[in-house]
C-alpha cells in the first residue's frame, strides 16, 4: 500500500439493517427457511472484528482481471458484449479502500453459469469460466474485464427471470466489513421484476446497486465501460489520540 | 462530475444473497473451474511450521426444514495460538507467519458438510479487558441468505472461560449459549453445526 497515512483504529459505524434486505422475504422464496428467526445479539466490535486478513496483489495472476481470457484457449475469448466493469471502493467516509481484495462472478453471454446445478437450455462458452478478481489500488479504484452476462430464469414463480448480473465478494480492512452483493446494468428492464433485488426496502438503496454506462471510459472498438462504485461500513474517527494505550 | 450510482449519502451497499453458484467465485477449483487460479483461497490454513495444537472442524448448515445445505460457503477467521490475528491491523503484536487466520470451506455437494483444518486458537480481550474464552469467528453465506451471517464457535473444554465469556453473556436466553459451543469428537476433532432456524436456532451477531 502506497498510503503513508496512519491506520485506522476506531469501531464501525452500525449496520443498519433497515437498508439492506431482511433475512426473511417471502418473495424470494429460498429464504424462507433459511432465514433466522431470532432477534440478531448485537456486539460492540473487538480485536477480531476490526482486523482482518489481507490477501495482497502478490496473489493475483496475470488474467485474474480478465474475464474474457482467463479461461480461455489461448488466443481465442470469451463470446459475448465486450465491457470493462470500474469503480472505487469506498467506506460510509468517504474514504478509499485500498489493498482489498474483490471476488466477482457470474453467467456466460447467454445466461448460463459454468456450474454442475444449473441446467439452462442456454449453450457453456468453452472460453468462459466464469471467475474474476482483483486488489483495489491506492486510491480504492479497481477495474476487470468482461463480456456482459445473459439474463436468465429461475425457479421462484413460474416465469422469473433474473437481470444480468454480477456477483462482488468484498474485503475491508476488518472482518465485519465482509460483503457480498450483485452489480446490475442501467436501463436493464429486468430489474423491476426481479424478486431477490425486491427483498431490498428502498428505492435509492436498490440504485446504488446499478452501474452506470461510462462513455467517458469506454474503449473505442474494444470495450464499453461501467462504473460501479461500492461503499464499505466506515470507521468512527478517533477524534482525541491521546488517550494511553489499551485504554 | 461524472456519473456515478453513488448519493450525497455514503451509506453501506446494500447485500445480496450469494446465490447458488458462490462457488464459481470463491471457489472456482472446487467448482471444477480449473487453472484460473493455483488453488482456492482459504483452503489451506495451516502449514508444518504453524504453532499451535492441531484441530479439525466439522460440521454442517441446517435449514428450518432440518435439510442440510448442499450450496452454503463457511469462512472462519480466528487468532494464532497466542491470541493475536494474522492481519495489518492487530495492533496488539504480530502472528505466527504461518498462520493465515483465515479459511474458507464450500458444503460438501452430497452430504453438506464443511470442514477445516487449523489450530486452536489462543484468547483475545474483550475491549474492556475481560479476556474472552478461545473462539473462532463464522461466516455464512448461501441462496437464500440476504445478507452474510456472523456467529462464533467456542471449545467444549473451556468451561470456566465459558462461564466467564464476555459475548455469551449477553446472550440473554441462556437456554441458547449451548449453540455457540462445539462438540468434541476426541482427538482433536471438533463438530459444530449451524441452524439456521428452529428451536436450537444458532445465535446470529449484529457486529
Amino acid at each position: 500500500m502506497s498510503s503513508n497515512a496512519a491506520p485506522e483504529r476506531g469501531t464501525f459505524y452500525p449496520r443498519d439493517f433497515a437498508w439492506h434486505p431482511p433475512a426473511y422475504h417471502p418473495g424470494y422464496k429460498s429464504s424462507v427457511l433459511r432465514a433466522p428467526r431470532r432477534a440478531l445479539i448485537s456486539l460492540e466490535n473487538s480485536a477480531g472484528d476490526l482486523a482482518g486478513p489481507v490477501f495482497g496483489h502478490d496473489i493475483l495472476g496475470p488474467l485474474d482481471h480478465d474475464l474474457t481470457a482467463n479461461a480461455a484457449t489461448p488466443g481465442e475469448s470469451a463470446i459475448g458484449e465486450r465491457i470493462v466493469v470500474h469503480g472505487r471502493l469506498l467506506d460510509e467516509r468517504g474514504r478509499p479502500v485500498p489493498g482489498a481484495l474483490i471476488e466477482v462472478w457470474q453467467a456466460n453471454a447467454g445466461g448460463r453459469y459454468r456450474h454442475r446445478k444449473d441446467g439452462y437450455l442456454a449453450p457453456l462458452d468453452p472460453n468462459f469460466g466464469g471467475c474474476g478478481r482483483v486488489v483495489t489500488d491506492a486510491d480504492g479504484a479497481y477495474a476487470f474485464r468482461t463480456v456482459r452476462p445473459g439474463p436468465y430464469p429461475w425457479m421462484n414463480r413460474p416465469n422469473d427471470w433474473r437481470p444480468a448480473h454480477i456477483h462482488f465478494s468484498l474485503w475491508g480492512a476488518g472482518f465485519a466489513q465482509r460483503l457480498i452483493t450483485q452489480m446490475y446494468f442501467e436501463g436493464d428492464p429486468l430489474i423491476g421484476h426481479c424478486p431477490i433485488i425486491a427483498t431490498i426496502p428502498q428505492a435509492d438503496a436498490i440504485d446504488r446497486l446499478v452501474a452506470r454506462l461510462d462513455m467517458d471510459n469506454t474503449q473505442p472498438f474494444d470495450s464499453i465501460a461501467w462504473r460501479f462504485d461500492i461503499v464499505l461500513r466506515g470507521r468512527k474517527a478517533t477524534f482525541f489520540e491521546n488517550r494511553p494505550e489499551g485504554m | 462530475m461524472r456519473r456515478t450510482n453513488l448519493t450525497d449519502s455514503l451509506k453501506e451497499t446494500p447485500s445480496q444473497t450469494a446465490g447458488p453458484y458462490v462457488h464459481i467465485g470463491l471457489t472456482p477449483n472446487f467448482a471444477g473451474i480449473a487453472g484460473v487460479y493455483p488453488h482456492d483461497l482459504g483452503s489451506r490454513m495451516i502449514s508444518d511450521r504453524t504453532r499451535g495444537e492441531r484441530v479439525v472442524i466439522e460440521g454442517q448448515v441446517i435449514d428450518g426444514s432440518g435439510s442440510v445445505l448442499r450450496d452454503a460457503l463457511v469462512e472462519i477467521w480466528q487468532a494464532d495460538a497466542a491470541g493475536l490475528y494474522p492481519s495489518p491491523n492487530e495492533t496488539r503484536g504480530s502472528a505466527d507467519p504461518a498462520f493465515a487466520g483465515f479459511g474458507r470451506c464450500p458444503s460438501d455437494q452430497e452430504s453438506g458438510a464443511f470442514r477445516f483444518e487449523t489450530i486452536r486458537p489462543g484468547p483475545v480481550p474483550w475491549p474492556d479487558g475481560r479476556m474472552q474464552a478461545p473462539h473462532i469467528q463464522f461466516w455464512v453465506v448461501a441462496r437464500g441468505i440476504n445478507i452474510g451471517l456472523h456467529t462464533r464457535m467456542y471449545f467444549p473444554e473451556d468451561e470456566a472461560a465459558l462461564a466467564a465469556d464476555p459475548v455469551l453473556n449477553l446472550v440473554e436466553h441462556a437456554v441458547r449459549r449451548p449453540t455457540l459451543v462445539a462438540q468434541s469428537l476426541g482427538g482433536g476433532r471438533y463438530r459444530f453445526d449451524i441452524r439456521l432456524q428452529g428451536a436450537d436456532e444458532t445465535v446470529f451477531f449484529d457486529i
